[in-house]
């Protein structure tokens, strides 16, 4: 009776215009106020610190390459991930053996090992004795620019390739079949029927691999060695209290990321790509079964060498751990596990909140984004903006927001930390649900409402069962990403710490933590993100 | 000599068995139909011969070459997709001219190639349009000359007139036999209209669950159906079931539902078979009241339509059987609802087969 009580009353709330849109304001005002302006108005709150930077030579120069490294590293990173995970893709979606969907489950380890593991995995990979390093007698890879590189490369493949698989299933086969019943041989097919159609799935993976790289912070710094790009810097500034060059550093990549991806939103769709000429001897002899051979096996070693056992590779020490009695040490808590077992409390306990309150918040947006309900213009501003905490790098983001709240009222590090997780966060909700209610026939609201459904019984009965499966795949992303998130949580925070912040502190050696404790902490990181990421595939799996 | 032999093809997809032993000749610049219900086969079997898909078993031959293993780009055929698959991110002068570049023939070349093309199908104006941009009748027009300017002499059409409306369907229709005719082509057409195949084909073959049930030109194959599943596609027919009660050198005679007797000049049956005899529409007579008439049957009108040339009239046998007629409207006394009339027809225009063993519906059931 409650219950139908309850019903009732919102229905009859959501029939009045008034409450309607006072609901999709407080959602906009909710965007607003949290997520989009303290970013902003905190980097213009301490403008005039810059000019310290500004002023000193050397500290320029300093933050000047830093940022130049960021975005280097960035465009360079993004490049091969897309030429290395396209053929890698290719072959997932395309090909026939089954083995292949061991390779498509396993493409999706590195992004589903939180980045700080896959930090120190690529570090004891590359550099360590227990490595790749003791064939060579020595480092093969030291901390620095490089190891950079090659853990970028290793967690933005992954996604290159979930999105380039999707694409080419969606795909029309018909276009392909099309050009080779009029001569085309399959490498001309591919390069001026296949690639030029699938251009903005090319386009969408390059970004988010750039906007992954330049905003990773806490594995990264696992791996640099003395090597700073802006992340990097941001966070020795912030640790020497340097408030100035940290505020510029900031500022210039949050405003240089923005000026990227609105050049390639806007200029993306204009890119042209090599179709006019053709040399049908040359690519005939490219489409050989040999030569596609050779281009698998090519691909699937740079996939294994470079991505996945890197990845892996800290099951070592974690096994190691296992059986050597650190488990029991880590079950006692007893020594650096008491601090680990509280940081791992907080990062879920903030993961938690963060995704109620994003979803609740999130909810009324995306409706918003996906039925135009306010108007169209209006509708799609707001689709642009929701996406910039995506593009902005998370320790920015997180800087700038810090000095926002610490210049309007006395904040609790939590509240710091809980605001920045939920900035971060936000995007990757209102998307996933805004995307799949604009799969939602509006047709079906129309029939609900002729027979005599309210709007909040319209969303109860047609919308929320028809887009579950997205609320609850929105909701598991902001729960990964929060645990996950290192950069804006460092920016944040002095006393507080979560546990990819604690694991970053374990390996560079601020806390006392023995190879074995890193790995065994690593490992349970790991085992815990497989737990949910498996339970949200049988939620999700084959749903809207 | 043949230009497309097929030689006991089989393809199945999962359990479904979409082809099955399918063996068939197309000759040179012949305009051959593959005609039938949805899911019969007809589509993999033209994606067969094109290369698209394998077979699991059987050969195929294009101009006495065997084609099993030779890629789609290597056959030299020019294909029409049943959704155009007009390239999105091309105009229609860049689509129609990728075959010929694609197969290096020469920037001139292309160009005249192109050109021919487009106005050969009147639409040289459209050519820096794209496929968005273009109705679908356009859109059909630019996929056959894209597969036209390939420069092959095997035409290969998939439902190219399915996606259109009728009026467009019915004028196309001759184009697409024209241009192939008027190029020397062979051309393969598939599709399930039998209108469509009976107006444009030499030959047609009709197909049924991944079988070829008969070959032949439209006369044959509606004059003298060799299957029960191509008197009821192909036209339309009226079926009533009864036993073969007496033969004679000369005639069949068979025994109806309900003691009614009829002859056929059916050779095939014997004494005792349970069979179905096949009626034209526009085969049977009908007058009003009850006359001895040969091969007669007594009915009442239970519905009368005028149609503009013909007319279609819907009778009630006295066995509880119904029958349709179609006869020219200006040649026939018009009825009334209820009354009583003789149903006849000749009996050497009928077609008798024996009983289908899984029964009569659904042995005439289109899926």
């Amino acid at each position: 009776m409650a219950h139908s009580g309850i019903t009732k009353f919102l229905d009859s709330a959501s029939s009045k215009s008034s409450v309607r849109y006072a609901l999709y304001l407080g959602s906009i005002t909710f965007f607003f106020a949290l997520i989009l302006i303290p970013p902003i108005l905190g980097i213009v709150l301490k403008w005039n610190s810059m000019a310290e930077t500004l002023r000193d030579p050397s500290l320029m120069s300093r933050a000047t390459a830093a940022i130049y490294a960021s975005f280097a590293i960035a465009i360079f990173v993004s490049v091969i991930d897309v030429v290395a995970g396209l053929p890698t893709a290719w072959l997932v979606a395309r090909g026939r053996s089954r083995w292949l969907n061991v390779l498509d489950t396993f493409v999706d380890i590195p992004f589903i090992v939180p980045t700080a593991t896959l930090g120190y995995s690529l570090l004891l990979f590359w550099s360590k004795p227990e490595g790749i390093s003791s064939l060579f007698g020595g480092s093969l890879v030291s901390p620095g620019w490089l190891l950079v590189i090659l853990l970028h490369f290793a967690f933005s493949y992954p996604v290159v390739v979930r999105v380039m698989v999707g694409a080419i299933l969606d795909y029309k086969r018909e276009y392909e079949e099309a050009a080779r019943t009029l001569g085309a041989p399959p490498l001309t097919t591919d390069r001026t029927v296949t690639l030029p159609i699938l251009k903005p799935s090319l386009i969408a993976s390059f970004t988010l691999a750039f906007a992954r790289s330049v905003s990773e912070t806490g594995a990264t710094l696992m791996v640099a060695g003395a090597f700073e790009n802006g992340p990097i810097f941001i966070k020795n500034a912030r640790d020497l209290g340097y408030e100035g060059p940290l505020v510029f550093v900031s500022f210039i990549l949050i405003v240089i990321s923005c000026a990227i991806f609105a050049t390639i939103r806007l200029l993306g769709s204009r890119l042209k790509m090599p179709l006019r000429n053709v040399w049908p001897v040359a690519e005939r002899k490219l489409s050989s079964s040999s030569v596609t051979a050779v281009r698998n096996s090519l691909s699937l070693f740079v996939f294994l060498l470079l991505v996945l056992i890197p990845s892996l590779f800290v099951a070592l020490p974690a096994f190691l751990a296992m059986t050597n009695g650190t488990i029991n040490q880590a079950v006692r808590g007893v020594g650096v596990w008491q601090g680990y077992w509280q940081s791992l409390i907080l990062s879920y306990s903030v993961g938690f909140v963060v995704t109620m309150l994003n979803t609740l918040a999130g909810l009324p947006m995306a409706v918003l984004i996906a039925r135009k309900r306010v108007r169209t213009t209006l509708s799609s501003i707001l689709d642009v903006l929701v996406n910039i905490p995506l593009i902005v790098p998370s320790i920015a983001l997180g800087t700038s927001l810090s000095i926002f709240w610490k210049s309007v009222a006395f904040i609790p590090e939590i509240g710091l930390l809980t605001f920045a997780h939920l900035s971060i966060t936000y995007p990757y909700f209102v998307r996933s649900m805004a995307a799949a209610i604009e799969r939602v026939n509006v047709d079906y609201d129309n029939a609900a409402r002729t027979l005599g459904g309210r709007p909040f019984t319209v969303f109860r009965t047609i919308i929320l069962p028809l887009t579950k499966y997205s609320l609850f795949a929105g909701a598991i992303m902001v729960f990964t990403r929060s645990v996950d998130e290192t950069g804006a949580t460092l920016a944040v925070v002095t006393q507080l710490r979560t546990a990819p912040v604690l694991l970053v502190e374990w390996v560079k050696g601020t806390v006392q933590a023995t190879p074995l404790d890193i790995g065994l902490g690593c490992a349970i990181l790991v085992l815990l993100s497989f737990i949910i990421l498996l339970v949200s595939r049988l939620l999700v799996r084959g749903r809207y | 000599m043949p230009e497309v032999r097929v030689v006991n093809v089989a393809k199945k997809f999962d359990k479904i068995l979409a082809v099955d032993n399918v063996s068939l000749q197309i000759h040179d610049k012949e305009y051959f139909c593959l005609l039938g219900p949805s899911g019969c086969g007809k589509t993999t079997l033209l994606r067969l011969i094109a290369g698209l898909v394998e077979p699991d078993k059987g050969e195929i031959y294009i101009e006495n070459r065997l084609v099993n293993s030779v890629p789609p780009e290597d056959r030299g055929i020019g294909f029409v997709f049943q959704q155009y698959a007009l390239f999105p991110h091309m105009n229609v002068w860049d689509n129609v001219t990728y075959g010929p570049r694609v197969k290096a023939l020469g920037k001139k070349a292309s160009k005249d190639i192109g050109r021919e093309m487009l106005e050969m199908v009147k639409l040289f104006e459209r050519l820096d349009a794209f496929p968005s941009e273009l109705s679908g009748g356009m859109m059909q027009r630019v996929a056959l000359a894209r597969a036209l300017a390939a420069g092959s002499k095997l035409l290969l059409l998939d439902e190219p007139l399915g996606a259109l409306d009728a009026k467009i369907r019915n004028e196309l229709r001759y184009e697409l036999r024209k241009f192939a005719k008027d190029l020397e082509l062979t051309g393969i057409h598939v599709t399930h209209d039998q209108a469509e195949a009976m107006a444009i084909s030499d030959r047609i073959a009709v197909m049924r669950k991944g079988k070829i049930l008969q070959i032949g030109t439209p006369q044959e194959l509606y004059m003298n159906p060799q299957h029960i599943f191509v008197a009821h596609f192909i036209g339309e027919s009226n079926f009533l079931e009864g036993y073969i009660s007496k033969r004679t050198e000369k005639e069949l005679t068979i025994e109806l539902r309900g003691g009614l007797f009829v002859s056929t000049s059916d050779k095939t049956h014997k004494e005792g078979d349970k069979v179905v005899i096949a009626i034209r529409p526009e085969v049977l007579t009908v007058e009003k009241g009850e006359k001895r008439r040969t091969n007669s049957i007594f009915g009442q009108v239970e519905g009368f339509r005028f149609e503009g040339t013909n007319v279609r009239c819907q009778i009630r046998l006295e066995n509880g059987d119904s029958v349709l007629i179609v006869r020219p409207a200006l040649m026939t006394e018009w009825f009334n609802i209820g009354e009583k009339v003789t149903v006849s027809f000749p009996a050497e225009k009928s077609f008798v087969f024996s009983y289908p063993e899984k029964g009569l519906k659904r042995e005439l059931a289109l899926e």
